[in-house]
């Protein structure tokens, strides 16, 4: 969630990461701290602005002490924690989340109208995937085009759920939300009807915006056209949470 | 990415020898290839072209340095090549998003093969349609990258790779160095 727009006072807390020295307050999560001091930590249903959905796990970091891996974007930082965001083993959990995303759907990135302007194409860049090595699911999915303005392509979909909470959240439509279990798992509009027949969408596109790859975009694009703008996001949301302060 | 370094330095100090082939692809690999330009007088110093659709040999050599493949298996032929090219070839190449990834020829993949022989040669095909058989290799169900068939040493992603990505590839190669192409090229590039 986005800071309260008049912060009470917090603690602060000392951590170090990846063995330099670092000051957060208490209420804010690791990967805040890391993009606040530029320390690069992939991630992909993380965005600023949005509630927390710790769904993508390529934030993963590892904490002295303990076994288990925890996720950056959902895990507050304590006094004295010593967080590693760059080891052996996270590269290649990451490069594996990176290859199973692209082998459960066709994200056939040269023919896509998101190529070269894709968070999950500049991903497997960054996390060194230069090829899957499991077998690709080679699933049909569907394209939903009934919408006058936007098309919906579940082939290109990561299932990280900017949609539904930009939606929900932001606009306060709600008009996206997920339905299904593991492969069946998508993204719907309304009750699982056409885009195109929602009763809900205002047509304000902010899905669009903050779609990491080509699952969401403009109708008309070719491929390599859609480029996306989310800089409203972090503005639109300490607006909101600022009317609501005052509103109390 | 292997984890095993790869080297194509030659045993004798002999030109490298480079074989190329262009399997279920549109042939852009290749272009991309002859768009290093001048660049490939000065690789010509270094390594020898010794089959490839670039130059007049038909018949693969017994042992090759370098094997480069564009496209994707999709048919028996497209196999036969690629398991012929791992037997002779020290170190094996994928070139471009259809060698490393399936690419726009395994877009067809999630339909039954009938469909799609049936959706190019007979629905769309006002004179005389009929399924083409005569000297042509059977197409495979399912079309797949070059390492779900063959071991792949280095992937070059790319729709095409552009030159400048080829050119560092073989660069690095001719300098026994293992080529990093995450740093030049990416899938759709």
């Amino acid at each position: 969630m986005p800071p309260p727009a008049t912060a009470p006072s917090v603690r602060v807390v000392t951590l170090t990461i990846d063995g330099k020295d670092f000051s957060a307050r208490a209420d804010e999560t690791i990967i805040e701290v890391c993009r606040e001091n530029k320390i690069p930590i992939p991630s992909l249903c993380y965005l600023d602005g949005l509630s927390v959905w710790a769904g993508c796990r390529l934030c993963l970091v590892e904490m002295a002490g303990q076994s288990r891996l925890y996720a950056a974007c959902s895990t507050m930082v304590a006094e004295g924690m010593q967080v590693s965001t760059d080891t052996p083993r996270l590269r290649r959990y990451r490069r594996t989340i990176v290859e199973l995303l692209f082998a459960e759907r066709s994200h056939v990135c040269s023919v896509c109208v998101s190529n070269s302007h894709c968070e999950l194409q500049a991903m497997a860049q960054k996390c060194g995937v230069d090829h899957v090595s499991v077998p690709y699911r080679q699933a049909r999915n569907q394209v939903d085009s009934s919408h006058e303005m936007f098309r919906l392509d579940h082939n290109r979909c990561i299932l990280c759920t900017r949609c539904v909470r930009v939606c929900d959240e932001i606009e306060g439509a709600h008009t996206w939300d997920v339905m299904g279990r593991g492969s069946d798992c998508q993204v719907i509009t309304d009750l699982a009807r056409p885009w195109g027949e929602s009763d809900t969408c205002t047509g304000c596109g902010k899905c669009v915006q903050v779609c990491p790859t080509g699952a969401l975009v403009k109708q008309g694009t070719s491929a390599g056209e859609m480029v996306k703008d989310k800089h409203f996001l972090p503005i639109l949301a300490r607006r909101r949470h600022a009317q609501g302060a005052t509103h109390q | 990415m292997t984890d095993n370094p790869v080297s194509a330095t030659p045993v004798s100090d002999k030109k490298i020898t480079v074989a190329t082939a262009w399997l279920d692809g549109c042939s852009g690999c290749h272009m991309s290839f002859l768009d290093m330009d001048e660049r490939l007088v000065d690789l010509a110093q270094k390594l020898d072209i010794v089959y490839s659709p670039l130059v007049d040999t038909k018949v693969l050599p017994d042992q090759v340095d370098v094997g480069i493949l564009e496209g994707s298996i999709s048919n028996e032929a497209d196999l036969h090549h690629a398991q012929e090219f791992r037997k002779h070839c020290k170190l094996l190449i994928s070139l471009g998003d259809c060698a490393v990834t399936g690419n726009v020829p395994a877009m067809r993949n999630p339909f039954k093969l009938e469909a799609v022989l049936n959706r190019a040669f007979r629905e769309t095909v006002d004179l005389q349609p009929q399924i083409p058989t005569v000297g042509l290799p059977a197409l495979f169900r399912q079309v797949r990258p070059i390492h779900g068939c063959v071991e792949v040493d280095v992937f070059v992603p790319g729709c095409p790779p552009h030159a400048d990505a080829i050119f560092y590839v073989l660069s690095e190669l001719l300098e026994g160095r293992t080529p990093d192409p995450n740093k030049v090229t990416r899938f759709g590039a």
